[in-house]
């Protein structure tokens, strides 16, 4: 009984694994092309766009992501003539395209800081070859800065991702449907609280670890050329010195 | 519009203010709470018993791989249940609720000691080797050597990623609210339902949190240049 009970539960619950994932993913994917703009904006932009945008990531990063949620799905409803008369209402009526607005624009903010970091461990003698060389702004950019400022900025990005996952549960509290959502609706038919959160825990940790692994995965390789060449001596030498 | 959060009649200034600093209140307590818990979990980490180490990995793990309301929930019905059932015994009837605020506290100091602990287990690997090889070689005691040259450079490397900790705690309690507790976040949803203003509302939330992070960042970052001020730099 008991653990048919679980499995039925795990069972009902993994139904929310693809909103919970479509969630993370479009907000990370637009979060990412967002934060890539503003972060070199940031680098080279007049004070008259570099101030806004430090005022949207100081604003973002400083405030509890369920605030924003709550103030774009609740609060713009407060202009919803404006909103009709844009005809925007269609969007914001929507609990779905809220969420995504929100989370979006709450990791790209924390994504123009990470990224900005990553700008800024770019050796400046690396750019100044790269001009010497000829190339333009924008080749020098593609070819020569981004390469090596995303390398750099991999490891906190991952985390960053992580943190979506886990800030689409509080999706659930605008009724959407995604794991933590579907766990309420379970709750509130069995009464089974901890069981029920307990095995939503499980997935979402589940879910976390494999992506964690991915991102460690990509970072091994795109860092091949910051590690010592495969030589059997000097590898059991290094392995004999741990212990 | 601004007389309904100012302080005014009817305004709702003194009350989101009077909730502003619950908010501090329960981010300060889950915080120095969680810092007891991360303490003890980086210590187990680097402990040589390999039970011990076990243990505190999963600790961190586990919190940190879990959303931070999953958490919130758990600990309030998982605690609930359990006390409803002791409640029993002793002849109580039906569902007792936990406290919000104390719940709040645990939930966060749960959740941040997960955190600090990697700071700190960073913090302590920062710590150049020969400094533990001369407080040995002098013949401290190992408390002596804590008290003199682990735990004030620990403090002191350990300090920027604590200010992010701090930080993601404020930012948790406001997922306290879903507990019931009366913090910011739920007078701005009991305002916003009763004058049927939500962005007015969430807006003042959200400034006010801005100013809590805004003014403890700089004392944090105050913080840092003191405890730099021994140290030679570029």
């Amino acid at each position: 009984m008991e653990m048919a009970f679980l499995a039925d539960v795990f069972m009902q619950l993994m139904r929310g694994v693809p909103l919970t994932l479509q969630l993370a993913g479009t907000s990370v994917a637009l979060g990412l092309v967002m934060a890539l703009i503003l972060a070199i904006t940031l680098q080279s932009g007049p004070p008259l766009v570099v101030w806004p945008i430090r005022g949207y990531v100081t604003a973002f990063r400083g405030t509890p992501l369920l605030v924003q949620i709550f103030l774009i799905y609740y609060g713009l409803g407060q202009f919803r003539p404006s909103l009709q008369a844009l005809g925007l209402w269609g969007l914001f009526r929507e609990p779905y395209w809220c969420a995504i607005l929100a989370l979006t624009l709450n990791t790209a903010a924390y994504g123009t800081e990470i990224i900005r970091g990553g700008l800024q461990s770019v050796p400046f003698g690396q750019i100044e070859a790269a001009r010497a060389c000829g190339m333009s702004r924008s080749l020098v950019y593609r070819r020569v800065i981004l390469p090596i400022a995303l390398r750099q900025a991999l490891p906190s990005y991952g985390n960053e991702i992580i943190l979506m996952i886990k800030g689409t549960s509080l999706t659930s509290i605008v009724t959407l449907l995604e794991i933590t959502g579907i766990a309420q609706q379970i709750i509130s038919q069995t009464y089974r609280a901890v069981e029920v959160f307990a095995c939503a825990g499980a997935i979402y940790l589940t879910m976390n670890y494999i992506i964690a692994h991915l991102l460690a995965g990509l970072e091994h390789r795109l860092s091949a050329h910051l590690r010592a060449a495969p030589d059997f001596e000097s590898s059991v030498a290094i392995e004999g010195g741990l212990h | 519009m601004f007389d309904l959060v100012g302080f005014g009649v009817g305004g709702w200034g003194a009350a989101l203010l009077k909730a502003a600093l619950t908010t501090f209140a329960l981010s300060v307590a889950g915080f120095l709470s969680g810092a007891v818990l991360g303490a003890l979990a980086a210590f187990a980490r680097l402990s040589g018993d390999r039970f011990a180490r076990g243990a505190a990995f999963a600790y961190s793990a586990l919190f940190r791989g879990v959303p931070d309301l999953l958490t919130i929930y758990l600990l309030y019905f998982g605690g609930s249940v359990a006390l409803t059932v002791v409640g029993g015994w002793f002849g109580a009837r039906g569902f007792i609720g936990l406290p919000a605020f104390a719940t709040g506290v645990v939930a966060l100091a749960v959740i941040s000691g997960a955190y600090q602990a990697e700071v700190y287990r960073g913090a302590f690997l920062a710590i150049h080797r020969g400094e533990l090889d001369a407080a040995r070689a002098y013949g401290m005691s190992g408390p002596t050597m804590l008290r003199r040259i682990v735990a004030p450079q620990v403090l002191r490397y350990a300090i920027p990623g604590l200010g992010n900790v701090w930080q993601l705690v404020l930012k948790d309690s406001a997922l306290v609210s879903v507990i019931g507790l009366v913090e910011l976040m739920r007078e701005a949803q009991v305002g916003a339902g009763s004058t049927r203003q939500p962005f007015v509302f969430f807006c003042s939330a959200a400034a006010l949190y801005l100013a809590i992070a805004i003014i403890t960042g700089s004392l944090f970052r105050h913080v840092e240049r003191r405890s730099l001020r021994g140290v030679r730099t570029a």
